[in-house]
């Protein structure tokens, strides 16, 4: 579904990506791990096509189709989301009409009947209970005045709600609570199967004892240092990312 | 200089046939008032960007144009034309004025509840000039604004409503004015005198509105008296054709514990100058000024606002915003006086623009002149762009780039409409938003 090839990417002048390998196939659920500055929002940021990011080397292909050619809205017609780490207020946008315009728009492009606002009321309502989020906040501005935690569940619905084929969650895990982060899990657990491919980025080994990755990578200066099952993590846990660089210095880096 | 000094004269020359025509009619008591309202513009001429109030506006193209003078035409003005493009609604009391002068044909006031009087101007100009007297250009300046003083001096027709002591109008008065300019320039003058007695309540909506596709000057004033503890809440929607100029002054005048609100929105207009001044003259009084400008093209708005706090605890909040595209151009100036005896003002000024090109330009411009110390002030300006962190954010949910825009501008716009308060006006605002935006018929639901 994913294949990342050498990706190289800079911003203002610094390179951050540098050389960035990694194949994704759909069903398959990876955890992309590494310290603070390593490059991990950059490259799902790369991934979903913010254009302040600039890649100066390599390729990315979605489903064989040149992703780095694509705009962002045309990225999320094809199945593409991304789960902001730090998901973006925009007081007076109502985030019912939202939802239903992102869902339309993908749904015209599947070439699925457009949602008029009683069906996607019913539509959004199961979605809602998934996460756990007050209905009411349907008529709130988007993300306007919402705790942390509620914008984090808030990605993890638009992810229900849009149903991606890739979708990847930018430290979705960060700064909530043991609660919080068991009803994220809960989200993204069930939206695993067999057609969807799920990239979990993190800098915290917790979230994954909610959600089970098939394959850890371990991103250190942009470049995936390390890939291994979901042991590595525990690894990772056990010996930080210094104890893994060093044990990188005398292997290959795998990649999956 | 010489061409414009010229197209003075055009107006003194014109003043004086006006005179002869207007000689013998019943309003005599005007016509003293007339002839210092010309005498002054023939002393002020037009004004020029060296004057601080017209610093950022350059009036020259109306300087230099030969308008003639406007005639009624009614006739030329379809019901079903003006019902579909001028926010008109069949159970609102109104009067339609085509290029200045009255169209009773297109107007509908029925009967007005308590004795409420909703008449032509030149009606009662004519048949009850006393009814005008008392107030009719005893507020609005004609002293150092030259385009009131040529209004002053022109006046012939405009809507003259009068509600009386404790009565409440409960559907909004609606004032639709259309031009219909095609071929050769012209100017109507329009004049309003809107006179709320002791106690009453009433909302009233001005129209503009342009049918032609020729060049035209519309030069209105109209005039708020707005009496103890009485309630007006007044519109001014502005939709004038593409080559209009519009200059137009709400002067508004309160007595005590009176609450006066305006809200100007203005969309069309080559040149826009809306002056908009409150003399808050007894105490308790309130009043609240708010606007939206959508400013496209190459168009020029200007909203001039002058909020006099004459006498204690009186409160005033402004609250404007703008979004301007192309090379568009907009001017804010908000004048806040607080004389020394104002003691216990609550004034708030908050001026808000959005630029959606680079070449689109904002002067904005607080003026505050305090004259009591136990007062509060606070003004705020914004000039800024889309945010494209929520732009990003918006389109990496599926929406595109024209869209994800459009929804922008109308989130940062609906804050002003949200302040609208008959909910049919509202609605058709919202809707003349969604026609202005590109792809902005794809939001009719985004409430």
């Amino acid at each position: 579904m994913l294949e990342i090839r050498n990706l190289h990417a800079s911003v203002e002048g610094h390179e951050i990506l540098k050389g960035v390998n990694l194949t994704v196939n759909a069903g398959e659920l990876h955890s992309i791990m590494g310290p603070n500055g390593s490059g991990k929002s950059t490259l799902a940021q790369v991934l979903a096509g913010r254009d302040t990011y600039k890649v100066t080397q390599g390729e990315v292909l979605y489903e064989g189709r040149n992703l780095l050619e694509m705009d962002p809205d045309e990225r999320a017609r094809a199945g593409v989301f991304m789960a902001f780490q730090y998901p973006v207020e925009i007081p007076g946008v109502n985030t019912a009409y939202f939802l239903r315009a992102a869902l339309n728009s993908i749904r015209k492009h599947r070439g699925l009947e457009e949602l008029d606002a009683a069906d996607f009321l019913d539509w959004v309502k199961d979605k809602m209970k998934l996460v756990d989020m007050d209905e009411r906040l349907l008529n709130r501005s988007i993300n306007e005045g919402f705790s942390g935690g509620e914008k984090k569940r808030g990605e993890i619905l638009q992810m229900a709600v849009l149903e991606p084929k890739l979708a990847i969650m930018d430290e979705t895990d960060s700064g909530l609570d043991i609660d919080a982060l068991k009803i994220v899990a809960r989200g993204v657990n069930t939206l695993r199967s067999a057609d969807r491919a799920i990239i979990v980025i993190t800098h915290y080994q917790r979230v994954l004892d909610y959600i089970v990755p098939d394959f850890v990578h371990v991103l250190i200066d942009g470049r995936i240092v390390r890939s291994g099952g979901k042991e590595l993590a525990l690894e990772l846990e056990e010996k930080g990312y210094a104890g893994v660089e060093q044990k990188n210095a005398a292997t290959e880096p795998i990649t999956s | 200089m010489l061409q414009v000094a010229q197209k003075t004269d055009d107006y003194l020359s014109r003043f004086a046939q006006l005179e002869a025509r207007l000689a013998g009619d019943g309003a005599t008591f005007l016509l003293p008032i007339r002839k210092k309202a010309i005498e002054r513009f023939a002393q002020l001429g037009f004004p020029t960007t060296r004057q601080e109030d017209w610093r950022f506006t350059n009036v020259a193209p109306i300087a230099r144009t030969a308008f003639g003078a406007a005639t009624g035409d009614g006739e030329a003005v379809e019901a079903q034309q003006l019902a579909t493009s001028a926010l008109m609604q069949a159970d609102w009391p109104r009067l339609v004025f085509v290029n200045g002068y009255v169209a009773p044909q297109l107007s509908s006031v029925g009967k007005l509840p308590g004795g409420a009087r909703l008449e032509s101007l030149a009606a009662v100009a004519h048949a009850d000039p006393e009814a005008l007297q008392q107030h009719l250009a005893g507020y609005a300046d004609y002293q150092d604004h030259p385009f009131t003083a040529l209004n002053t001096a022109f006046m012939e027709d405009g809507a003259y409503v009068h509600i009386p002591k404790g009565v409440y109008l409960e559907q909004p008065i609606h004032l639709v004015f259309v031009s219909t300019a095609d071929a050769e320039p012209v100017v109507s003058h329009p004049r309003n005198l809107i006179v709320a007695e002791t106690g009453s309540q009433a909302t009233i909506i001005e129209s503009y509105l342009g049918l032609g596709d020729g060049v035209y000057f519309t030069n209105a004033v109209t005039e708020i008296v707005v009496g103890e503890n009485a309630v007006i809440d007044h519109y001014k929607v502005g939709r004038e054709a593409q080559q209009a100029y519009h200059i137009g002054t709400t002067q508004i005048y309160q007595d005590r514990s009176s609450n006066a609100s305006s809200h100007a929105v203005t969309i069309g207009g080559a040149l826009v100058r809306n002056d908009i001044n409150t003399v808050l003259d007894g105490e308790g009084a309130q009043c609240t000024l708010n606007g939206l400008y959508l400013v496209s093209g190459r168009q020029h708005v200007d909203n001039h606002l002058r909020v006099e706090h004459a006498k204690p605890h009186c409160d005033s909040r402004e609250f404007f915003k703008g979004v301007l595209d192309g090379h568009g151009k907009a001017v804010f100036t908000g004048r806040i006086i607080v004389r020394k005896d104002a003691q216990k003002t609550d004034a708030k000024q908050t001026n808000m623009n959005l630029l959606l090109s680079d070449h689109a330009q904002v002067d904005t411009k607080p003026q505050l002149e305090i004259f009591a110390n136990d007062v509060k002030c606070t003004h705020g300006a914004t000039i800024g762009q889309i945010d494209e962190n929520a732009m990003f954010y918006l389109r990496s949910r599926g929406l595109s780039e024209p869209a994800s825009r459009s929804l922008m501008v109308y989130a940062f716009a609906s804050e002003a409409i949200d302040r609208i308060q008959p909910q049919l006006l509202r609605a058709q605002l919202r809707q003349t938003l969604f026609d202005w935006l590109p792809e902005g018929h794809r939001l009719q639901d985004a409430r």
